[in-house]
C-alpha cells in the first residue's frame, strides 16, 4: 500500500488508478461470491435442519422455518444413540492420534537422528504405503481381526489407522529431525545422556509443535475416515458417526429435517475441532507440503 | 528434497569420538526405536498386501468356502469385464474433479486472494475468504456426500424443490439418470477439493520473495503478468505435490461414491475401489475383487512414479538452466 502511493505521480495516471479501485470492488465481489457458493449447501443444510416437514414442502428449501422445530435433531439423535457414536469416534480417534504420533516419533528417531543404515529405503516405502488404496488391504486385515479376535472391535481399527497414519508422519518427522542442531545431541552426548534420555528430554521438547500438529491432524483425519471403519465395524453399538449417518440412508424416517439435522450435529464436532485448531491446522498443512 | 537429506553419507554422520569406533556402527544402537514400527508396518501393510495379491490368483467366496488356486484366471476376466474398464474410465472424470479443475482454480484463487484482495484489503478479509474455501475439506466425506445426496435428491432435493417453485416442471433426476449423474458427483468432488490447493498455494506465496512482487508492480506489470512470470513459476514445487496427492486421492475415491451413487446408475459412477468392494463384500468373488485392488495398486504406483519423474527433470531443468 504504502509503495504504491510512493510510486504514483499523481497527476501522470488518475485514470489508471480510478480504474483500480473499482475494479477491486468487482474483483472482492467475486471472491465473496465463490466463498458463498461454498457455503451454500452449508448454509441450505442449518436452515432447514429445525424446519418442520410441513414447511419443508410447503414454503421449499430457502425459507427461513416458521418455528424452531426439533424433532428431525431428536429422531437422529435418537436413533443412532448419538452419545455412543459420538464416544466411539472420540474415542478412535484420540487413540490413533496418541499412538500414531509416538510410532512416528520413534521411527524418525531413528531414522533422522540414528541414521539407520537403509533408512532411505524404509522412508520410501512409507511413503509408497500412504499411497495404498485400502482396497488392497482391507480384505486380509478383516480376516486377521476375525481370527486375533479383534472382529468388529475398535482395537482392530485402531491399530490399522495407527500403522497408516505413523507412515505418513514418520516421512514428515524424520525429515525434520533430519535437520536437528547436531550440537544440541552432542552437548548432550557429553552430559552422559543416553539415546532414551535424549530424545525426551532433548529432541521431543523441540519437535513438540510438530508433535502436537500431528496429533491434529491424525485425529481430523481418522474422524473422517470412511472405508476401513464401515467394513471392519460390523454392528451399530460400534459404529463411528460418520458411518451411522451414511448407514441411515435411504431409510424411511430420514426426511428432509432429519436427514439435514444428522448432517448438522454430524459435522459439529469437526467443525468444533477445525475452529479451536485452525491457526495450528493451516500451519501444519504447510508442513506437509513443502518444507 | 527430504530423501536429499536423508540420503547423506552416514559415515559423515558418526558421532563425536566419545564411542569406541571399532564396535558396531553408530547407527546399530538406535535399531530398537525402529523395531516397533517396522513390525506394525510388516503385520498391519506388508503381509495383507502380499496376501491381498495372493487372494486375486485364487477363487475363494470367503469365510469357509475353499480356495482354488487359478491362476492368471481372475486377471483374464478382467480384461473381458465391460464394467472394469468402465470403473478406469471413471477414474479420468474423478482426476478431473479432483485435480485438473481444483488445480486451476485454486491456483487463480490463491493468487487473487493473496496478490491482489491482499493487498487491497488486507490480510486479514484474505484468510477468512480463505478458511470459507477450506470448510468443506474439514467435513467428514460421509457427512458431505449425506448432505449433497439429499441436495440432489430428484423427489425432496433442495436443487429440485427451488427448480419446481421456479416453474420447471420435469426437473431431473441428478443422481438417478446416468447421463447427469457424474457430472453431478465431480459438482460435488470439486466443492470438496476446492479448498485445500487454495490454502497450499497461499503458504506457497508467503514464501516467495516479496521483493519480486514489488518489483514487477515498480516495472507496471499487472496482476495478470505477475501470475504468469513470477507465480506460477515461483510455486512450482508445491504445485506438483497438490497434483500428486490429489491424483492418488482422485485413484483412490471410495467414500463420495459409496454415499452419493453406489457406482450407479447403470454403472455410470461405479470406480475401481468401489467395483472391488463390491466383488468382496456383495457378491464374494474375493478373488476378483483382489484383482481389481492390485490392479489400482499397481496404476496408483505407477502415475505416481511418473509425476515424481516429471517432478525431477523439471527441476533438473531449472538447475540446468541457472
Amino acid at each position: 500500500m504504502a509503495v504504491e502511493t510512493i510510486k504514483a505521480p499523481p497527476a501522470s495516471r488518475p485514470d489508471a488508478r480510478h480504474r483500480t479501485g473499482t475494479a477491486r470492488w468487482f474483483i472482492l465481489a467475486g471472491a465473496i461470491l465463490v466463498g458463498l457458493l461454498i457455503l451454500a449447501p452449508i448454509l441450505i443444510m442449518v436452515l432447514n435442519a429445525f424446519k418442520s416437514p410441513s414447511d419443508y414442502s410447503q414454503n421449499g428449501p430457502l425459507s427461513l422455518p416458521k418455528d424452531l422445530y426439533f424433532d428431525g435433531v431428536k429422531a437422529f439423535w435418537e436413533r443412532v444413540d448419538f452419545p455412543q457414536k459420538l464416544w466411539n469416534s472420540i474415542f478412535i480417534s484420540g487413540v490413533v492420534a496418541v499412538l500414531g504420533t509416538l510410532l512416528s516419533l520413534l521411527n524418525a528417531y531413528a531414522i533422522g537422528i540414528g541414521r539407520i543404515k537403509g533408512r532411505l529405503w524404509v522412508v520410501t516405502l512409507f511413503l509408497l504405503a500412504t499411497m495404498l488404496p485400502q482396497e488392497a488391504l482391507i480384505y486380509p486385515l478383516f480376516t486377521m481381526a476375525q481370527q486375533a479376535g479383534l472382529g468388529n472391535s475398535p482395537w482392530s481399527v485402531i491399530i490399522i489407522f495407527t500403522v497408516i497414519q505413523s507412515a505418513f508422519g514418520t516421512y514428515l518427522l524424520a525429515s525434520v529431525l533430519g535437520t536437528f542442531p547436531k550440537a544440541l545431541l552432542e552437548a548432550a552426548a557429553l552430559d552422559g545422556a543416553g539415546r532414551w534420555t535424549v530424545l525426551w528430554k532433548v529432541v521431543f521438547p523441540i519437535v513438540r509443535p510438530t508433535l502436537s500438529v500431528l496429533m491434529i491432524f491424525f485425529f481430523i483425519w481418522t474422524w473422517n475416515e470412511f472405508f476401513i471403519p464401515l467394513v471392519m465395524l460390523t454392528t451399530n453399538d460400534t459404529q463411528t458417526i460418520p458411518i451411522a449417518l451414511a448407514s441411515l440412508q435411504g431409510d424411511r424416517m430420514m426426511d428432509a429435517p432429519t436427514t439435514n439435522a444428522g448432517a448438522l450435529i454430524s459435522l459439529l464436532p469437526a467443525l468444533i475441532f477445525f475452529l479451536l485448531f485452525q491457526r495450528t491446522l493451516t500451519r501444519g498443512v504447510t508442513a506437509g507440503s513443502v518444507k | 528434497m527430504t530423501t536429499q537429506t536423508l540420503g547423506k553419507d552416514a559415515a559423515t554422520q558418526a558421532p563425536p569420538s566419545v564411542r569406541t569406533k571399532r564396535k558396531a556402527p553408530h547407527w546399530v544402537p538406535y535399531l530398537p526405536y525402529l523395531i516397533p514400527g517396522l513390525v506394525a508396518f510388516v503385520v498391519v501393510i506388508g503381509i495383507p498386501l502380499v496376501t491381498n495379491i495372493m487372494y486375486s490368483f485364487q477363487k475363494w467366496k470367503g469365510g469357509m468356502a475353499p480356495h482354488t488356486w487359478v491362476g492368471l484366471d481372475n486377471y483374464r476376466a478382467l480384461l473381458q469385464d465391460e464394467q472394469f474398464w468402465t470403473s478406469f474410465r471413471n477414474s479420468i472424470s474423478m482426476i478431473v474433479a479432483m485435480v485438473v479443475i481444483p488445480t486451476l482454480i485454486g491456483l487463480v484463487l490463491a493468487s487473487v486472494l493473496f496478490d491482489y484482495l491482499g493487498k487491497r484489503f488486507g490480510s486479514r478479509s484474505a484468510s477468512v475468504l480463505r478458511a470459507t474455501y477450506y470448510l468443506p475439506q474439514i467435513l467428514p466425506v460421509a457427512v458431505a456426500g449425506v448432505l449433497w445426496n439429499w441436495i440432489l435428491n430428484a423427489q425432496t432435493g433442495a436443487v429440485n424443490e427451488i427448480l419446481r417453485s421456479l416453474g420447471v416442471e420435469n426437473p431431473p433426476n441428478w443422481l438417478g439418470d446416468p447421463s447427469t449423474a457424474m457430472p453431478s458427483v465431480m459438482l460435488v468432488l470439486v466443492w470438496v477439493q476446492i479448498g485445500y490447493p487454495v490454502v497450499i498455494f497461499m503458504s506457497a506465496l508467503q514464501r516467495v520473495d516479496p521483493e519480486l512482487y514489488e518489483a514487477a508492480e515498480l516495472d507496471g506489470a499487472g496482476w495478470g503478468r505477475r501470475f504468469r512470470a513470477i507465480t506460477l513459476p515461483q510455486i512450482k514445487p508445491e504445485t506438483f505435490v497438490v497434483v500428486l496427492t490429489c491424483t492418488v486421492a482422485a485413484l483412490k475415491v471410495f467414500g463420495p461414491i459409496y454415499v452419493l451413487t453406489r457406482g450407479g446408475p447403470e454403472g455410470s459412477t461405479l470406480v475401481p475401489s468401489y467395483y472391488s468392494y463390491l466383488n468382496f463384500f456383495d457378491k464374494s468373488k474375493v478373488g476378483y475383487g483382489a484383482a481389481i485392488a492390485t490392479v489400482l495398486t499397481l496404476v496408483i504406483v505407477l502415475v505416481a512414479v511418473v509425476i515424481l519423474a516429471v517432478q525431477a527433470r523439471s527441476e533438473r531443468k531449472e538447475a540446468g538452466g541457472l
